[in-house]
């Protein structure tokens, strides 16, 4: 990245500049003027370039995306996509997210698909207008279509131009999508490729953005669920008397599930709090101490040969056999904020106020639940607490319906801390059974890997719902845990490769795509057990996975990331003496083995006598392609990696027979700022080939790189996350 | 009900609660509309509802309304606008210093009564500073270099 715009306003700011960001959105004036703004009928049809894009009477365009910012910058990347191909200020467009009457259904903004996918549809959206422009543009002033250049809102030659604004006028393009429309030739990029600011941040940190928990509708009122004191525990009895002494609460009981209102927020708050009600058991939980034991135990679902290349059948009894197992545990989103959601439900209709990823994905289960046509259900996506996957906010929606509609006005719930460790639906358990033999080169002869892992259930991408089911409400079947089994082969040269997936039934908490699914675990196991492999060969642990890897783009992140840290063969690093050891590590990733690129590094030191690992230094090389807005790449890529070390040094969500235990931020603890490290970032910008996400990839390998440190400085493998000091400090007594 | 008088962002507010123990934050955000602080814990273990009392930056989450009676009371809105940011926010907006926010509200409140006390902290100092605030996306570094970059924007008050 050169000189960003970013690093241009940080200078302005040094010399007193002003730095008032010109976009006309912000959130509350947008959610309620967006009905009344956008045209009428405004189709939804991904093959309609209207279902994209309109352009008003003023030259300013209005884009529709289904792909959402959930803080990752895409309402500024999104912009500036379109900016480009319509070469118009990205000032000029107001940008409508995740409105299922509004937006059309490019999925869930999940994946790391945001702008790969979401992006990509826009930019031919913009591309095909501009190419319809160019014909009404010729034909409008008489001459020939390759005379015409496109500048700020106007189609013309030197002496001759018309306005976008006039050749579309307020009426629809009425052009279906052209996937073949041409491009404009990435040398001439002007706004993709710039660390534009993100429009939302002055809003944000001046308290004036409308985050759904803000949102407030007249005659709203504040409900709380009272989850069961066990899993799946029933209802018994609800004792209304014991919040006699609360103003103006309502109770709320539909079978098994229970709730109150108020129209004082802090009322309710209580009255969640101090309602009496008595619950049966639970079902009975496994506790987390012994998921591998559950993992390994079952019931399957089904055995799935995810890989096979070659005859790996006589690896189990070969001699020259490595073999490590690795585990995962159940991790929550842990959003800052607890879910929230506003819904309104009419007799007739429902509005519903939500900060889901997947606003259209969800709406079938509240038409269903509130027993409404699809049509007459609309979501409209507020920004919510960051989410990294389904947490709870498709569950706060479904609970402020459920009791909008029993009580017949506006209903904000918001969670509480303990509903959102204690409930959001949870990244699964996952375990790895890694097997491999090396040549007499050490190269890897065979390879094997084995899993076990909660079943995403084909083609039903669905959470269930709690509200739902408490209430004993039918919603559409399915469980979803994200593509959870890929990158458990090796990128590198491998002769023969098998991986299996043991698929279980559902986890023990409800489980669902928590960020870079699957990848996290899979990625940890892979690239510790190459370093075991490289320890064992005694090859340089960067020099074992450069000789073996044919893409160039993989060897240059890792040259560029051994670079960045300073990489020396061999124990150049490592200090085991004293009462704190030093090491390095490096892992790499090709994210879902054809997306983006990622090389890391890190420096560590281990507290020998408590077992503390403090992560000094973290470099990383990333090429995720075409960045659309390096400065947004950037914070998606800190993100990656700070939260990706939280994950593996403190995250594990605990729970006994009944309950989950961890449900506070003692309980379930999150990196903080006295741990964070220095980050080394190098981004590789190509601007001619397409973008390949940068939401999740660099997640994946930071338990490794971990891992492989910690190993180089006390000698001892971690194989289960997360590395508390505590397990660091058995380890450590173990090999003593 | 009783009534409580408040100095909120230099204005005097007449608030009411049911409950003396009511935490100021949703009188805050539900009666005065400032919806900069953020609910994320009700346990004063994460820091987004951080506000300032007399300068000194609190958890309204646990913080009684009846407790803050005759007290100057800041909030996020009140130190600054879009238009006209305190030194603090701007350098949060320059650094591009978050990405969902929500606990954004409370780091700028916290750093301003850091660099009130400290106008030119280490480091060190700002991560000491900021350990009660807790970021789940991942921002920390960016945050660190908004709050220096701040640093350089306010002159000393202490002679620095």
């Amino acid at each position: 990245m050169k000189i960003s715009d970013v690093s241009l306003a940080r200078r302005e700011f040094l010399k007193g500049g002003a730095l008032v960001i010109g976009f006309s959105l912000t959130g509350l004036p947008l959610a309620l003027a967006q009905a009344t703004d956008a045209r009428t009928p405004h189709t939804l049809n991904l093959d309609e370039v209207d279902a994209f894009l309109a352009v008003r009477k003023d030259g300013s365009v209005i884009v529709y995306s289904g792909k959402v910012d959930l803080g990752t910058g895409h309402r500024i990347a999104m912009r500036q996509i379109v900016a480009e191909e319509l070469s118009i200020d990205p000032a000029r467009i107001d940008l409508i997210e995740g409105d299922t009457a509004l937006t059309p259904n490019q999925g869930p903004t999940a994946g790391s698909t945001g702008v790969m996918r979401g992006g990509m549809q826009l930019r031919q959206a913009a591309a095909t207008a501009r190419e319809a422009l160019l014909a009404r543009a010729a034909a409008h002033l008489q001459t020939g279509a390759s005379e015409l250049i496109f500048s700020d809102g106007y189609v013309g030659t030197a002496t001759a131009r018309v306005a976008i604004a006039e050749l579309v006028g307020d009426r629809a393009f009425g052009v279906r999508m052209n996937p073949k429309a041409p491009l404009k030739n990435p040398a001439q990029y002007s706004v993709v490729g710039r660390s534009l600011p993100r429009p939302d941040l002055p809003g944000k940190f001046t308290g004036r953005h409308t985050y759904v928990h803000d949102f407030t509708l007249p005659g709203m009122l504040h409900g709380r669920p009272l989850r069961p004191p066990a899993v799946a525990a029933r209802l018994l009895e609800v004792d209304a008397a014991s919040i006699a002494h609360l103003p103006g609460v309502q109770v709320v009981r539909i079978k098994d599930f229970l709730g109150v209102v108020a129209s004082d927020e802090w009322a309710a708050v209580r009255a969640a709090r101090e309602l009496k009600a008595r619950w049966s058991a639970g079902s009975g939980l496994i506790g987390h101490d012994n998921l591998a034991l559950w993992a390994r135990r079952g019931p399957f679902v089904k055995d799935e040969i995810v890989v096979s290349k070659g005859d790996t059948s006589d690896l189990a009894n070969d001699p020259r056999q490595f073999a490590a197992s690795y585990q995962w545990p159940i991790q929550s989103h842990a959003s800052l904020g607890p879910s929230c959601a506003v819904a309104d439900v009419r007799a007739d209709s429902a509005m519903i106020w939500s900060a889901s990823q997947a606003t259209h994905r969800y709406q079938p289960a509240y038409a269903q639940m509130l027993g409404l046509p699809l049509e007459k259900v609309r979501l409209i996506y507020l920004d919510g607490s960051g989410c990294y996957g389904m947490n709870g906010h498709d569950d706060a929606a479904a609970d402020a319906a459920l009791l909008s509609k029993a009580v017949g006005k506006p209903v904000r719930v918001q969670w509480m801390r303990q509903d959102e460790l204690g409930w959001d639906p949870k990244g699964p358990p996952q375990l790895l059974a890694l097997r491999a033999a090396l040549d007499a080169q050490g190269h890897i002869d065979a390879w094997e890997a084995e899993m076990w892992v909660p079943l995403a259930t084909a083609n039903l991408e669905h959470v269930p719902l709690l509200a739902p089911s408490d209430a004993g409400i039918a919603q559409p079947a399915g469980q979803m845990v994200g593509l959870v089994t890929q990158n458990a082969d090796p990128p590198y040269r491998a002769a023969r490769v098998k991986v299996t997936a043991h698929w279980l039934e559902p986890a023990p908490l409800r489980p669902s795509n928590i960020r870079a699914p699957g990848k996290v675990a899979n990625c940890f196991a892979v690239e510790a057990f190459i370093d075991e492999l490289a320890v064992a060969a005694k090859i340089d642990p960067l020099e074992f996975r450069r000789r073996d890897l044919t893409d160039p783009r993989g060897i240059e992140v890792l040259d560029r990331c051994a670079a960045l840290i300073g990489w020396k063969p061999a124990e150049a690093m490592r200090r085991r003496t004293g009462a704190m050891a030093r090491g390095r590590g490096i892992a790499y990733v090709h994210y879902k083995h054809n997306e983006t690129y990622v090389a890391m590094a890190m420096d560590v030191e281990v507290v020998k006598k408590s077992g503390e690992i403090r992560v000094k230094r973290v470099a990383c090389a990333h090429d995720c392609g075409l960045m659309i807005n390096p400065g947004a790449v950037r914070n998606q890529v800190e993100g990656n990696i700070l939260q990706a070390l939280s994950r593996s040094l403190f995250e594990e969500t605990t729970f006994d027979s009944q309950r989950v235990t961890s449900v506070d931020w003692g309980s379930y603890r999150i990196l903080r700022f006295p741990e964070a490290p220095e980050l080394l970032i190098d981004l590789i910008q190509r601007t001619g080939e397409p973008p390949l996400g940068a939401g999740e990839a660099a997640s994946s390998p930071v338990a490794a790189a971990l891992a492989n440190a910690v190993y180089d400085a006390v000698g001892v493998r971690l194989r289960t996350a997360p590395f508390s000091a505590e397990r660091v400090l058995a380890a450590l007594r173990a090999t003593a | 009900m009783a009534n409580y008088r408040l100095m909120v962002n230099g204005k005097e507010q007449v608030v009411e609660s049911w409950d003396p123990n009511q935490p100021l934050l949703y009188v805050l955000r539900n009666q005065l509309g400032l919806h900069g602080a953020k609910f994320g814990c009700g346990l004063g273990q994460c820091g987004s509802c951080t506000v300032l009392i007399d300068g000194e930056a609190i958890f309204s989450c646990v913080y009684p309304v009846s407790a803050v009676v005759g007290k100057k009371i800041t909030t996020l809105e009140g130190i600054g606008s879009a238009e006209k940011p305190h030194p603090v926010q701007a350098a949060f907006i320059a650094e591009q210093a978050t990405q969902c926010g929500y606990c954004g509200s409370g780091m700028v409140m916290a750093s301003v009564a850091l660099l009130q006390e400290k106008p030119r902290p280490s480091n060190a100092d700002v991560k000491s500073a900021l350990a009660g605030n807790l970021c789940r996306c991942g921002s920390h570094d960016r945050v660190l270099r908004a709050v220096q970059l701040a640093a350089q924007g306010i002159p000393g008050k202490k002679g620095a």
